[in-house]
């Protein structure tokens, strides 16, 4: 699985951080996501895939 | 507990294609079902996303194909029939057929209402040329055009909408005017505090703000062109362009002689359930909040999303009650807000992290010592963590909350 994150239109609601922690987190000071791992191993897919479904900005395209 | 789920509808009608009919669709293939799946849209645009409209869409920033939800690619691999620019009109409850503005009959084993909302008019109807609502992305284009030729905008009501659209519409120049009840924009949904720093961040980039003020009418000139608007207060206005934004009531016209029970939306039991086979999702759906123990509607694009993935799950036969914890965030100016809970007006509240004066800070908002709600402003991170806490109270299956909606 390949993870593109799109920060130019995430609104930082931290919601893919809280379905998929190990592959996002938020930065400090305006919330905006930042994907630490843009080729996660298959244990994270479900929730990859669950936090590309929450966010509410669309901003999180997943590539199987 | 599979020995209790039911079998897996061979047909599923949702009805809307914007954010909640869509992702209902999408959770269900996501979920492995099968069967076949029809989206049916009152719109011919391909289901696109409604936050930016007030936002990036209005003041042009972003190409309007940007507001897509999905890339049609996307949306063809569904696998789902999908039925644009034709709004359902009438529901057959047993038949569970829903009959379309053109005359189709749909029937299907399953059917999910996810019709959204209807901006409400201006008291007197539609108003003259140069009055709008903003639901839908022609709407979005219409004002967007009055507001490149405008000189003078008045934005009648002072909740999300019209303090959103009053931010875009100043920064693209125009010279803006904001009106409505309250005694700041948005107190009903940020609190008096927060709401008293967005009226400031209104105030310093130029927004004329009417507090406790509304629209007694509107006046035309000889063209029947808008050239005013009549306050509740006494005087007129001057505008040449009016947006109307005082809220939205459920689309549930077609569903009047249903059999379903409508009360500020479709009535649903804690599963989404509307009735036999009839789920709702989404701005249109009132269902019965478990941890609150009451009905609860939810106007915002997080629940679209949430809720629609748990619609998917109880028509597969998952038996989990749907009790979020509401949320919605808005972006006006340099102020990017983020709202967790309940807001209730009686809270007690805490700045517990940043300096309103530095322009980031989260405040907890507290009723008898129980956290209710957590505001963030420009501290988004901070905001999601310190809100944590209120998914334990959100979660509980009977009421221990005393939040109130």
């Amino acid at each position: 699985m390949k993870v593109i994150l799109e920060q130019d239109k995430c609104v930082a609601s931290g919601q893919c951080v809280v379905a998929a922690p190990a592959v996002f987190d938020q930065r400090d000071e305006d919330g905006i996501a930042v994907l630490l791992d843009p080729a996660p191993a298959a244990e994270s897919a479900e929730d990859v895939r669950h936090a590309a479904d929450v966010c509410p900005a669309l901003a999180i395209q997943l590539t199987e | 507990m599979s020995a209790t789920r039911a079998p897996a509808p061979g047909h599923v009608l949702v009805v809307g294609a914007s954010a909640a009919g869509l992702t209902t669709a999408e959770a269900l293939r996501r979920q492995g079902y099968t069967g076949s799946l029809t989206l049916l849209g009152a719109e011919e645009h391909l289901p696109y996303d409604r936050p930016p409209l007030s936002k990036q869409v209005l003041s042009g920033q972003w190409e309007e194909s940007r507001a897509v939800l999905r890339p049609p690619e996307t949306i063809e691999r569904l696998g789902a029939t999908l039925l644009l620019g034709d709004p359902a009109a009438h529901l057959d409850l047993p038949a569970r057929t829903v009959r379309t503005a053109a005359g189709r009959e749909l029937r299907a084993d399953a059917v999910v209402i996810a019709t959204g909302l209807t901006p409400r008019p201006p008291a007197g109807g539609a108003g003259p040329r140069g009055t709008h609502l903003l639901r839908t992305l022609d709407d979005a284009r219409a004002l967007r055009a009055d507001l490149a030729t405008a000189s003078r905008l008045v934005v009648v009501g002072d909740g999300v909408l019209g303090s959103e659209v009053a931010a875009t519409a100043r920064r693209l120049g125009v010279d803006t005017t904001l009106l409505g009840p309250q005694p700041y924009p948005m107190a009903a949904q940020l609190g008096t505090d927060a709401a008293r720093l967005l009226a400031e961040s209104h105030t310093r980039n130029g927004v004329r703000l009417l507090p406790g003020d509304g629209a007694a009418g509107l006046i035309a000139d000889d063209h029947h062109r808008v050239s005013g608007v009549r306050l509740v207060s006494g005087p007129v206005l001057p505008a040449d362009v009016v947006l109307v934004a005082i809220g939205a009531v459920p689309d549930t016209g077609w569903l009047t002689d249903s059999g379903l029970t409508l009360d500020d939306g479709v009535l649903c039991d804690a599963h989404c359930r509307a009735g036999e086979g009839v789920y709702a999702a989404g701005d249109v759906a009132r269902w019965h909040h478990a941890a609150l123990d009451r009905p609860v509607r939810l106007e915002n694009r997080a629940n679209a999303t949430a809720q629609a993935l748990a619609v998917a799950g109880t028509i597969l036969g998952a038996e989990r009650p749907y009790q979020p914890v509401p949320s919605f965030w808005t972006d006006q100016f340099d102020a990017r807000v983020q709202v967790y809970g309940v807001i209730s007006p009686d809270a007690e509240v805490t700045v517990v992290e940043g300096d309103p004066a530095g322009g980031r800070f989260v405040a907890a908002h507290r009723t008898e010592g129980a956290l209710t709600a957590v505001v963030g402003w420009n501290m988004p991170k901070q905001a999601r963590l310190r809100a944590a806490e209120l998914s334990a109270v959100y979660s509980r299956p009977r009421p221990a909350s005393r939040a109130t909606l």
